[in-house]
């Protein structure tokens, strides 16, 4: 590639031709704002913020729009930028109702952010749009309209990386507005089916909004009473997913990737949780089902390939875009319900307990796992085993609201018997590591021997497509990963030529989950991953099977001839 | 002689409103290593108080025609689109008359498309089927067009033209649309080089009444006063009069105003919500005159396309050149 000086505020910098303006300053630590602009979508242009001077250039230039030419003179905060630049934040800003005092997402607002450092004058402009309607998905995201900036990232979010295209633009000018595509009557035979673009509660679009339009379902203000007014007899777990260990840190300013279990557990006993218990656990016992349920299928040759279905979003993408899938899916229910099942049962029994005294709140990184545990197929003696689930975001909210010092905390250790988990389980917040942690422990059993290899590298990293075969006793096992649900349509057509795959929805998985910290990107996701993959490999037990505490529950819920309604369930399709 | 030489000899230039050079389009097209390549013609004709692409289609068809083909053969285009006004469909079996190739296709600009639907790269987007709002430049369609191949784009006059200069009757004339109060309203042919007033005194047009004048359409053209009439018309040649007597400052600028309101696309900041609080401002209490001219300059400086940032011209130049000391009045 070709390479060329050009100047930003006098200072000469190298840079290469394909890169755009605001790519190069901020790469060069020059700040120049911008809320449209996401690198994991295409360039918009649409807020007009990220204007530049160029000498040349009769207008303002958009930074994000325009690609650096050898020799360009570029100014980032002249008289005129400075005034376009803050007149188009206050444009903005008048779009958006102020709700900050009650936004989970006011400690990730953009927009915030901007307006506090420019120092807007918030109220020049009367609001406009306080009375548009808010859309609710589930009880796992939301679009609220009155806080729509039109930046369209939520749009380019929803189509591109999920790939389900379930929003839409409608009309025009200041009527524009983002709202869920309408389900249309589809005629299968006689038989009319309401059909149309369903959303799968993925987040990506809340991930991607820049001022909370988009955003989780909040169950905070639900909790926090829960919180408070606690009785004697009852207890508060927080089951802890994950990938969240290695993103909340973000929201108080660490690194991304910069692992904080310890400080976690302590800012939630401080919060009042009674016990912290570990969803890595409840990935061990996944495994260790999956792992089975995938022998037996290539040995009874039942409906390969397996596919994963921890990720919530997934499973309801098979369920209403692809039916004929379900057969397919693993059986096995995701980690944050098998842990969920393993507290109301044997963490109860074994601590007695009554389990209708325990309140779980799970600490995902993830939207869709809200709706997943309203599911009634996932339901124990026909209750949801699940109170709360809060996103990242929300948890760092609610650490931040309780002006808890989050970076001087001491750590703290989960220490119970719901907590020891194997590097198996700590990588399963990242794409690929559901996999490898199910290969880790297939290969083990198939060969029925030890076996050195640990780490399957061809199952890491942020391709959309992973495909690797693993030579087992007298056969090659195929498997793909699918890293982002858009990038399933790549194998959508033959699926059959594999024998195992895994999807997760998010781009990079749970790490880059609908609910974690903004901003995402890919470095982000790739910091994130390096420091699960580092507890893995820091672990002297990285196999699922070799966890002799989930063996042991496992063992208990056999015992009880509870294994199956807590380990197992299944689906079916669904049309709304 | 060649084709594109002629061209290059006569310096053609193009008549859709910014002037570019006809072969530094043509070159750029065909030194495409794509194949499919496309030629659109656009007559859009979108400005209010411009119907020159009109006068061209309905009295010079045939000799339209023959330069579409001329065109289209020369590049070798894969297929020709004429994007045209939809009140043009009117002429519709006229055209066609003309047409024998099945790679012409016609098709009309969807009347709730707006004024931006004849920006090039939203034409564009509008043949494709999509949400009918500008492109990000570049790429120039003469690189990345029309189904992301290399398109050459020219206005319905600059076709005309080509023709004109393939038979070697080019006389680098234009054609101007008359309009307003005059006593003779219509389009009209004449030298490039004429100014203003030579046009309105030739067409028997020049008022007697205290008068200003717009040139280059009534939405996006340019306000001078009497004494200013020594320049080319500008853009896609449009001359409208207005009489003092007959005009308001206030009505005026709420029109243009409204105009670009209802007009735009809603893709950028500085154009969706600038036009909707400087429409606010001239309907409600809320005026604040310093901050309507800075939202004015705000859409000249940081709009997406050139459509949006045009508000300025008639704007800022009435006031320059007519009634320097307005301010509305609520």
């Amino acid at each position: 590639m070709k390479k060329f000086y050009i100047k930003i505020n006098n200072k000469k910098i190298l840079v290469s031709e394909k890169e755009s303006i605001l790519e190069i300053a901020r790469k060069n630590k020059i700040d120049i704002p911008s809320l449209c602009y996401h690198p994991d979508l295409p360039v918009k242009g649409n807020c007009g913020l990220c204007l530049v001077e160029i000498k040349g250039f009769k207008k303002l230039v958009r930074a994000c729009s325009v690609k650096a030419k050898a020799g360009m003179e570029i100014k980032t905060n002249t008289a005129s930028v400075a005034k376009s630049r803050n007149l188009n934040l206050e444009l903005l800003y008048a779009e958006h109702a102020n709700k900050c005092s009650t936004c989970v997402n006011s400690i990730d607002c953009q927009l915030l952010k901007l307006a506090k450092k420019y120092k807007i004058d918030i109220t020049e402009f009367p609001k406009r749009k306080s009375e548009r309607k808010t859309y609710k998905f589930s009880k796992a995201v939301e679009i609220d309209g009155s806080q729509c900036i039109d930046c369209r990232s939520c749009l380019d979010a929803c189509q591109l990386l999920s790939g389900i295209k379930h929003l839409e633009l409608k009309g025009r000018g200041v009527k524009q507005e983002i709202v869920p595509k309408k389900q249309e009557d589809v005629f299968s035979g006689l038989a009319a089916k309401k059909k149309g673009f369903a959303c799968v509660y993925c987040g990506q679009c809340a991930l991607h909004c820049p001022v909370g339009a988009a955003q989780e379902q909040e169950q905070l203000s639900k909790l926090e009473p829960v919180l408070k007014n606690k009785s004697q007899d009852e207890i508060i777990v927080a089951q802890i997913a994950p990938s969240v260990r290695v993103s909340i840190g973000e929201e108080f300013g660490l690194k991304p990737g910069t692992l904080v279990t310890g400080k976690l557990v302590t800012a939630l006993k401080k919060l009042g949780f009674d016990a912290v218990i570990d969803v890595n656990f409840g990935a061990d016992t996944t495994t260790i089902v999956e792992a089975q349920e995938l022998i037996e299928r290539i040995k009874n040759k039942k409906p390969l390939p397996l596919l994963t279905s921890c990720c919530p979003a997934w499973v309801r993408y098979v369920e209403y875009y692809h039916p004929e899938l379900i057969k397919n899916l693993t059986s096995s229910r995701s980690p944050q319900m098998h842990t969920a099942g393993l507290i109301k049962t044997y963490f109860a029994k074994r601590n007695n307990i009554s389990p209708d005294k325990i309140k779980i709140v799970s600490i995902m990184p993830c939207t869709a796992k809200k709706y997943e545990a309203t599911r009634k197929e996932l339901r124990y003696k026909g209750k949801d085993l699940i109170d709360f689930v809060l996103t990242t975001r929300e948890t760092a909210y609610l650490i931040d609201k309780n002006k808890i010092k989050f970076n001087a905390l001491k750590d703290t250790k989960m220490n119970n018997m719901l907590s020891e988990h194997s590097g198996a389980g700590a990588i399963y917040g990242s794409s690929g590591g559901v996999m490898e942690s199910a290969i880790r422990t297939a290969l083990h059993v198939l060969e029925n021997k030890d076996i050195a290899k640990i780490d399957f590298k061809e199952c890491r990293g942020m391709k959309g497509l992973k495909e690797a075969s693993v030579k087992v006793k007298n056969r090659k096992l195929k498997i793909a990963i699918v890293n982002g649900l858009a990038n399933f349509q790549k194998i959508v057509d033959h699926i059959d030529k594999y024998d195992y795959i895994e999807v997760m929805t998010c781009p990079g998985g749970c790490i880059g989950g609908g609910g974690q910290p903004i901003p995402t990107n890919t470095d982000i996701r790739l910091a994130r991953m390096k420091s699960l993959y580092s507890i893995d490999s820091k672990k002297k037990l990285r196999k699922a099977h070799e966890n002799s505490y989930a063996l042991k529950a496992l063992h208990y819920l056999e015992s009880q001839k509870i294994d199956k309604e807590i380990l197992h369930t299944s689906y079916s399709e669904k049309n709304k | 002689m060649d084709l594109l030489k002629k061209i290059k000899k006569y310096n053609l230039k193009g008549r859709g409103g910014a002037g570019f050079a006809v072969s530094d389009k043509w070159e750029a097209v065909l030194s495409s290593k794509n194949k499919d390549k496309y030629l659109i013609v656009n007559g859009a004709e979108g400005e209010p108080g411009v119907k020159k692409d009109e006068y061209i289609i309905k009295y010079h068809t045939k000799e339209f025609l023959a330069g579409v083909k001329l065109v289209l053969n020369y590049i070798k285009a894969k297929k020709c689109i004429l994007f045209l006004n939809h009140d043009y469909s009117k002429y519709d079996t006229k055209i066609k008359a003309y047409i024998e190739e099945d790679n012409i296709e016609i098709r009309y600009k969807p009347i709730n498309a707006g004024y931006v639907a004849g920006e090039e790269s939203t034409m564009l987007n509008i043949l494709e089927n999509k949400r009918s709002e500008p492109r990000s430049r570049p790429p120039f369609p003469t690189e990345s067009g029309y189904k992301d191949s290399p398109t050459l784009i020219h206005n319905v006059e600059t076709i005309f033209n080509i023709y004109l200069v393939s038979i070697g009757k080019y006389k680098e004339n234009r054609f101007y649309t008359i309009n307003g109060e005059v006593r003779n309203p219509g389009v009209y042919n004449f030298p490039a080089n004429y100014t203003i007033a030579r046009i309105l005194e030739e067409t028997n047009n020049l008022p007697s009444f205290k008068f200003f004048v717009q040139h280059g359409g009534q939405a996006s053209g340019e306000i001078l006063n009497s004494s200013q009439l020594k320049k080319q018309a500008s853009g896609c040649g449009a001359i409208t009069i207005y009489s003092y007597k007959n005009s308001n400052d206030f009505i005026l600028i709420k029109n243009l105003v409204n105009f670009y309101f209802n007009s735009s696309c809603g893709k950028c900041t500085p154009c969706r919500e600038g036009t909707y609080r400087l429409k606010e401002m001239l309907s409600g209490e809320k005026m604040n005159w310093p901050h309507f001219l800075e939202l004015i300059d705000n859409l000249e400086n940081s709009s997406f396309c050139a459509l949006g940032s045009s508000l300025a011209i008639p704007v800022k130049s009435y006031i320059k050149n007519v009634n320097p000391d307005f301010k509305p009045e609520l």
